[in-house]
């Protein structure tokens, strides 16, 4: 039963996928012919897009670290966010120092050098920091368990008779 | 039955309210700094306030940490818009004359703020026995990890970072912090031109 219904769909897929083969086929030739015509003219598109683009990653970037990075005269906001001169300077050294070619880790060290681990707006996650990530799954395990022991409790209908009593209570 | 659960309870409630009542300990606006024990940033800044006496230094000339390797040094981060650094200005600057002969160089260093603001604040303030640099973008504050004014940081002889205080120094904090520092032998070489190597020539001796 099941070999049967698959030889048609095998012989109706292979006609199709002849039928269907033509129109790939088709776009390929016309995409080639269209991309060795147009090829130099993309090329320097993609160039000029590449060199349009520097200043915006390096604002991506700047951006991407900043907002790691906490204020340190506003304390809850990171430098990105925060108005403060401070943190205003804070943002050019981290845009000079990923222009000058390092790497956003080696400029939040940096950075960690200089403020301590507080700096960071998401402590990392290893030693002592992992109580901060692992506490709230804990609380949430933990209490899921107390209020699915407590639910099962006041549903669970009480025992008649002898084993309900205080027995095990002595 | 109860003494189990009572018991489970503090498992659970005591280090939750011990760490809560440690956490009412600090303060949260103290940003704990890991510079004390390491090579002090270099610097490189030009002098916009003279200072007298011994601790003069021609307006426009450069200060450079290194140049001061083997002296204790005590940088003082100040500026003419904060009120607790008028609080502290005259002791720093009398403590300033007491040690200018014992190896001790005193520095103002302005932060996000003008020179001119700064050298009239000088003015009003009587005047300033030990010379102030200027910061341009608070790139040597940002070096020394500062999150306000007034902060003073204590340079040994080794050219590491020996303690930081936040706040007004007093009388007592500076010449207790210096004595402390002037007792420590001074480094055997002084062939270093960054404070950055430090612990290089510290490690040899």
């Amino acid at each position: 039963m099941i070999a049967t219904a698959r030889r048609p769909r095998r012989g109706t897929g292979g006609q199709r996928v002849g039928g269907r083969g033509v129109a790939p086929l088709l776009l390929a030739v016309l995409l080639l012919a269209g991309g060795s015509a147009g090829s130099a003219g993309r090329l320097c598109a993609q160039q000029v897009e590449v060199v349009t683009t520097g200043n915006r990653t390096l604002d991506e970037r700047t951006r991407d670290v900043a907002s790691q990075l906490r204020c340190p005269v506003c304390q809850g906001n990171s430098i990105q966010d925060s108005p403060s001169e401070l943190a205003q300077e804070m943002k050019g050294v981290v845009r000079d120092q990923l222009a000058a070619g390092r790497t956003p880790q080696e400029v939040k060290q940096y950075f960690i050098d200089k403020y301590g681990e507080w700096i960071l707006l998401e402590p990392t996650a290893s030693g002592f920091n992992l109580v901060v990530y692992l506490l709230p799954i804990v609380g949430v395990v933990g209490g899921g368990a107390l209020i699915w022991r407590a639910v099962r409790k006041w549903t669970t209908p009480p025992e008649t008779g002898a084993a309900a009593g205080p027995g095990p209570r002595s | 039955m109860n003494w189990k659960r009572a018991s489970s309870a503090a498992v659970v409630a005591i280090p939750i309210i011990a760490l809560l009542g440690y956490g009412l300990t600090l303060d949260p606006k103290e940003i704990p700094s890991p510079l004390p024990g390491r090579a002090a940033p270099a610097f490189s800044l030009a002098v916009f306030a003279e200072g007298m006496g011994a601790q003069h230094r021609a307006s426009g000339d450069t200060v450079r940490l290194a140049d001061h390797s083997g002296e204790v040094v005590v940088l003082n981060f100040w500026a003419s818009w904060c009120l607790a650094c008028r609080d502290e200005h005259t002791t720093l600057s009398d403590v300033s004359d007491v040690y200018a002969g014992k190896g001790v160089k005193f520095y103002g260093v302005l932060y996000n703020d003008v020179p001119n603001n700064g050298t009239r604040w000088i003015a009003e303030m009587g005047g300033q026995s030990y010379p102030s640099l200027e910061d341009p973008r608070t790139r040597t504050a940002i070096d020394y990890g500062l999150y306000g004014v007034p902060e003073t940081f204590f340079i040994g002889r080794d050219g590491r970072v020996a303690y930081k205080h936040v706040g007004p120094v007093s009388a007592t904090v500076l010449a207790t912090k210096l004595d402390s520092l002037l007792a420590l032998p001074a480094p055997g070489r002084n062939s270093s031109d960054s404070a950055r190597s430090v612990p290089v020539r510290t490690s040899g001796q």
